[in-house]
């Protein structure tokens, strides 16, 4: 059977959209359990750095410049720079490493 | 309401250039294997317009290009993208509760890795504008990304998009760093989770679990964990 490109496009974006919209939809009040409360609080921090690390070591040419930009990001962080400030200064770090290193 | 949605929306638009940019050198190289793949120009800017998923779309390629049953895609990507779930819910309860109908529908489209993290820096309340003017730049940056990497092929200098790449996981640590010095309970969450994670992508054996489910199980374990020992007090949710 000779299936459609447009067909499968359509059926990812349906099921990816519900996975999105269906707790956004269905979840209107304030959970008021403790314990989930506490977890969807903790979440968004595993979840990230679970992300972050270590993929972002392969994110780039080479994980020297990959190191350099997680560092420079880091410190950046940790000084409360804008997320704008942090994200730029990540790719200056690796552009300019790889720039040394090449 | 102390702020509108206008302002929101500008919020967010300026929280989502680095994401957009980010994009754009990400989907670069979707953009190249989707020719590889055999899709169109056309196809592969639809499929980035609709999905906004890197590794989801990844995965699809893969089926497109062997045929397989239509059921086998969506099991894929409801697997692939099950992390949004999670993140979704978190949203929802960062949401006023009396958040339209209408704009939660909006805001479900809007659900990405990058644009939850900013959202989930967002201190107390979080309105839907902001999300929807982050998606405004992101999505565009993602959809010209894929058709620029299928028509231009390697246009981009590598150093480059290594440069832009890394964008993207400067926003998660600024987004995890500040409230970790701040609560020493979130530091040790986010040091474990880094360190879990490294072991679960390098030890024989679980390295063979995809990304997606290595980030479900992580975060349904160490979340958990934590919310088991540390439950908050009500302060807590509105500080960080």
């Amino acid at each position: 059977m000779q299936r459609s490109v447009y067909v499968y496009i359509l059926v990812m974006a349906v099921v990816t959209y519900l996975i999105r919209v269906l707790p956004l939809t269905l979840i209107r009040r304030e959970i008021k359990n403790q314990t989930i409360r506490s977890f969807l609080f903790y979440m968004p921090y595993v979840t990230l750095a679970v992300m972050t690390f270590p993929a972002i070591l392969t994110a780039t040419a080479t994980p020297v410049s990959a190191v350099a930009g997680l560092a420079v990001a880091g410190v950046l962080a940790w000084r409360n720079a804008s997320l704008f400030q942090v994200a730029c200064a990540a790719c200056a770090a690796v552009f300019v490493v790889e720039w040394i290193v090449a | 309401m102390l702020e509108s949605h206008g302002s929101w929306y500008r919020k967010g638009l300026h929280d989502g250039i680095p994401i957009g940019l980010g994009y754009l050198a990400v989907s670069f190289t979707l953009g190249i294997a989707a020719q590889v793949s055999g899709l169109t120009a056309p196809q592969a800017t639809l499929m980035s317009l609709l999905n906004n998923t890197s590794a989801g779309e990844f995965a699809a390629l893969g089926i497109i290009a062997a045929g397989a049953p239509y059921v086998e895609m969506a099991f894929t990507q409801a697997v692939i993208n099950l992390r949004y779930l999670l993140m979704s819910c978190a949203l929802s309860q960062k949401i006023a509760p009396e958040t339209p109908f209408w704009q939660r529908l909006l805001m479900g489209y809007t659900v990405t890795d990058e644009i939850f993290a900013i959202s989930a820096a967002v201190p107390k309340r979080l309105d839907p504008f902001y999300c929807l003017g982050a998606i405004s730049v992101a999505a565009p940056g993602w959809a010209l990304g894929t058709c620029l990497g299928i028509v231009l092929g390697n246009a981009l200098p590598g150093r480059v998009v290594s440069a832009l790449s890394v964008a993207l996981y400067g926003m998660f640590l600024a987004v995890i760093v500040p409230p970790a010095r701040k609560n020493r309970v979130i530091a040790g969450v986010v040091v474990l989770s880094m360190l879990l994670s490294a072991l679960f992508a390098w030890l024989p054996g679980l390295c063979a679990l995809s990304s997606g489910t290595r980030i479900i199980i992580l975060t349904v374990l160490i979340a958990g964990a934590a919310a088991l020992k540390f439950p908050i007090v009500e302060d807590e949710t509105h500080a960080a």
